[in-house]
């Protein structure tokens, strides 16, 4: 399966989506911030991975999905909430690769520079999100060809 | 305060809004599904938080973070089940199972990190 950039998506993207997006990211880091500083660190960083974004991405693909299909007169509800379930599962391996973020920076961030562990950190994140995405399709690949 | 706070929130904004955009340029779906994932606000909030109080304290929400994204797994992967299983509207399914996360982290805060 090839990964592609579909530049064209964002011309689906409306201009109030992305002020939603804005709004929802703005007002997690904020709310993150204000727990932290009332309940100590410990309640706070659970925060850090707070799903506040995924409710509102998964909104956005399932309406997407159903345009995209109402176009070419099809009834797109299966298909648009099939498309939210593959975002969910993304959104799982991916949040394997935040665990590992954060097991960085807990470790190194004392005793290291805090810009290249941030930056170090982020990158572990995606090498280690894009390692279990493509690991899932190779194991799934070769159960299905022995069967 | 108030200064913080819009600052939190302007910064919190763009690099979430940054990530969403890579999400929905990116195919296949479940690809683009891991920037759902994407340390967004814990990259906004964490830098801000090493300038204002310091790596220690960063370092002791970073541990944290840790069972808050293994509840984010749980989450997500009951989201999946449901999504594939009964098709639901996804807002509701969403929102309604954000209470797995809370449970499954502060779950392990109590066995764990408490």
């Amino acid at each position: 399966m090839v990964i592609k950039f579909q530049l064209s998506a964002l011309r689906r993207t409306r201009w109030y989506e992305i002020v939603l997006r804005f709004l929802f990211g703005g007002l997690a880091t904020v709310a993150t911030g204000m727990i932290a500083k009332s309940y100590g660190p410990v309640i706070g960083g659970l925060f850090l991975a707070f799903p506040a974004i995924f409710p509102a991405t998964a909104t956005l693909v399932e309406k997407h999905v159903k345009e995209k299909k109402k176009n070419v007169h099809i009834d797109g509800v299966n298909r648009s909430r099939s498309a939210v379930a593959l975002e969910a599962r993304g959104t799982a391996m991916g949040s394997l690769g935040l665990a590992v973020f954060g097991l960085l920076l807990w470790r190194f961030l004392v005793d290291r520079p805090a810009w290249l562990v941030l930056l170090a950190a982020s990158l572990a994140w995606l090498v280690t999100s894009i390692v279990i995405w493509e690991l899932r399709r190779l194991i799934r690949g070769r159960f299905s060809t022995v069967s | 305060m108030l200064k913080v706070m819009l600052f939190r929130f302007l910064i919190g904004g763009a690099v979430v809004s940054a990530f969403s955009a890579l999400g929905d340029i990116l195919k296949p779906k479940s690809f683009a599904g891991l920037f759902g994932a994407a340390p967004s606000v814990a990259l906004a909030t964490l830098a801000l938080t090493i300038a204002t109080d310091g790596p220690s304290y960063a370092s002791t929400e970073a541990r944290s973070m840790i069972a808050g994204a293994l509840a984010m797994f749980g989450y997500a992967s009951i989201v999946l089940w449901v999504m594939f299983k009964y098709k639901p509207p996804a807002l509701l399914i969403s929102t309604s199972l954000i209470a797995v996360w809370l449970v499954t982290s502060f779950g392990i805060w109590f066995l764990v990190l408490k």
